[in-house]
């Protein structure tokens, strides 16, 4: 594909446009900042990773993965600013994920060590772990909105904030993890995943295709619970004060 | 105020604010040891707040409160709050059976509760025994009050704090529930705070009362004093709870 084509494949971006007009769903701006978002961004991105394919140099690679965890925690603590120290609780959260599973991926030799494995890996190790970030948080904070009795019955008949909040932490846990269990079990069966197309597109063979992206799920389904439990577990003593009582969200 | 009695809970200049309003204003007086006292006052008053600090589960922002005269920050926050039981005002639930509610405060400390004192349990506030193996989200208003005062008891509380329990009761079930109070004060010398916007309540089952308004104790004193208030506010106020 060259970019004279990519140009004309921008017939599906001015349809939406048209038809967003004639509709009147006054989506045409929003459609043009995203159009020009995403060309610039990626853009950016494959220069970047360009450069640091070729340099092969391991600091490059740590600066990227470093990059992602704040641009992946920046987006997550707005969903969590309720909690007291969100923004650090993710952070660790983030870090803790992507060294463990590159632990394993490295330590075992799944994949080589060369930028090319390391910096996809884990964009979407990461991104997946933001995804699921946000699901915990947005859950958490509604759980303990609406149980703030129970939570307080609890407390006031002699139990520790962590039996207060047990069945909201693990009601939050749970159900932020249930999206990727669920899409995983229809996967290849309603749609061909995106990484597993993209490399079938670019001619890789496409058992090895299918093996790559079973890798992937895999390390999605650590991502998913890892995340939803280290965040639940580092954030839910926030709400409470040493006297054991329930700080209220102001 | 009330003096000529041992103190049970001690209020020492207890003030207590949310978002800058002034909720509790310079609190000193006390709850009598092994008496029941009684708390009354309009909406808002801040007679809940007031509960709330002595069991442990919000602190003032200045003064003192002590517990059987001990500062209340001394106590570990559990022992206080096995000490010291609220039965809350919504009759706050956890999902599942009567049983399991009732459970709760044992299965808090990684204890059980045996099926024969959760029978007696529910025959002191007047619940059948049938009740036992009910889902708690099929029970009256009323009916949870009852079994949110039982699952107050399972702790055994030398200070037992009340919110408004009789409020969603028949007059027989409010009968009973007062009768229970007395026999608990009675038997286990338990001292007993008592919120009510029932007079007639306060009068005969309270030693003292209390009459609180917008953040004030206004007049203490033997139940009593509900038939002749000092007090000119307090006159106005309970001329139009007995209209
Ligand atoms: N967490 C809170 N945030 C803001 N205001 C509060 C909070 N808790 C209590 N208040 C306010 O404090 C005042 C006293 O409340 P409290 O519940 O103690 O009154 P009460 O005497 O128990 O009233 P009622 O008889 O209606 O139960 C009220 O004006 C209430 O709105
Ligand atoms: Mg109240």
């Amino acid at each position: 594909m060259s970019y004279v084509h990519l140009s004309i494949a921008l017939i599906f971006v001015i349809l939406p446009i048209i038809l967003s007009k004639t509709l009147n769903l006054g989506l045409e701006r929003d459609t043009m900042i995203a159009v020009v978002r995403s060309i610039v961004q990626l853009l950016a991105v494959g220069y970047i990773l360009k450069f640091v394919f070729d340099s092969e140099n391991m600091i490059y690679i740590l600066l990227m993965v470093t990059v992602m965890i704040a641009a992946a925690t920046q987006n997550a603590q707005k969903k969590g600013v309720s909690i007291q120290g969100i923004t650090w609780k993710v952070t660790v959260t983030l870090v803790v994920i992507e060294v463990l599973t590159q632990s394993i991926l490295l330590g075992f030799k799944i994949t080589p060590p060369t930028a090319q494995y390391i910096i996809p890996i884990s964009g979407m190790v990461i991104g997946n772990s933001m995804v699921l970030a946000i699901l915990f948080l947005n859950r958490f904070t509604a759980e303990v909105e609406t149980h703030q009795d129970v939570t307080e019955l609890i407390l006031s008949l002699g139990g520790t904030p962590k039996q207060a909040i047990h069945t909201q932490l693990i009601t939050a846990i749970k159900s932020s993890m249930i999206p990727t269990i669920e899409s995983q079990k229809t996967i290849g069966l309603v749609q061909l995943p995106g990484m597993m197309s993209g490399q079938i597109i670019a001619g890789a063979d496409p058992m090895q295709a299918v093996q790559f992206q079973l890798l992937i799920l895999f390390l999605l389904l650590t991502t998913a619970s890892v995340t939803s439990a280290m965040l639940g577990y580092l954030s839910y003593p926030s709400l409470f004060n040493h006297r054991m009582q329930l700080l209220r969200g102001k | 105020m009330i003096t000529d009695y041992k103190p049970a809970v001690n209020f020492n200049h207890i003030n207590y604010s949310v978002d800058g309003i002034h909720i509790l204003k310079n609190i000193t007086e006390s709850f009598p040891e092994g008496k029941i006292t009684t708390l009354v006052g309009p909406s808002g008053a801040g007679k809940t707040t007031l509960l709330k600090l002595c069991n442990g589960l919000l602190s003032p922002d200045s003064g003192e409160i002590y517990i059987k005269g001990k500062s209340i920050s001394s106590y570990e926050p559990v022992e206080l709050r096995q000490l010291v039981g609220i039965t809350l005002q919504s009759a706050p639930m956890i999902n599942g059976s009567v049983l399991k509610n009732l459970a709760l405060p044992l299965e808090l400390q990684g204890r059980e509760l045996i099926e024969k004192d959760a029978k007696n349990l529910l025959h002191d506030v007047g619940l059948e025994e049938e009740f036992l193996h009910r889902p708690i989200k099929d029970l009256s208003g009323g009916q949870r009050q009852k079994v949110s005062i039982a699952r107050t008891l399972v702790n055994r509380p030398q200070i037992l704090l009340l919110d408004e329990i009789t409020s969603s009761l028949d007059r027989i079930s409010q009968q009973e529930i007062e009768e229970l109070i007395v026999k608990i004060n009675q038997k286990y010398k338990t001292t007993i705070i008592w919120i009510t916007h029932n007079l007639q309540q306060a009068m005969t089952v309270g030693n003292y009362t209390w009459v609180m308004m917008k953040g004030e104790v206004i007049e203490t004193g033997t139940s009593d004093l509900l038939h002749s208030p000092v007090n000119e506010k307090v006159r106005h106020f309970l001329k139009g709870e007995v209209k």
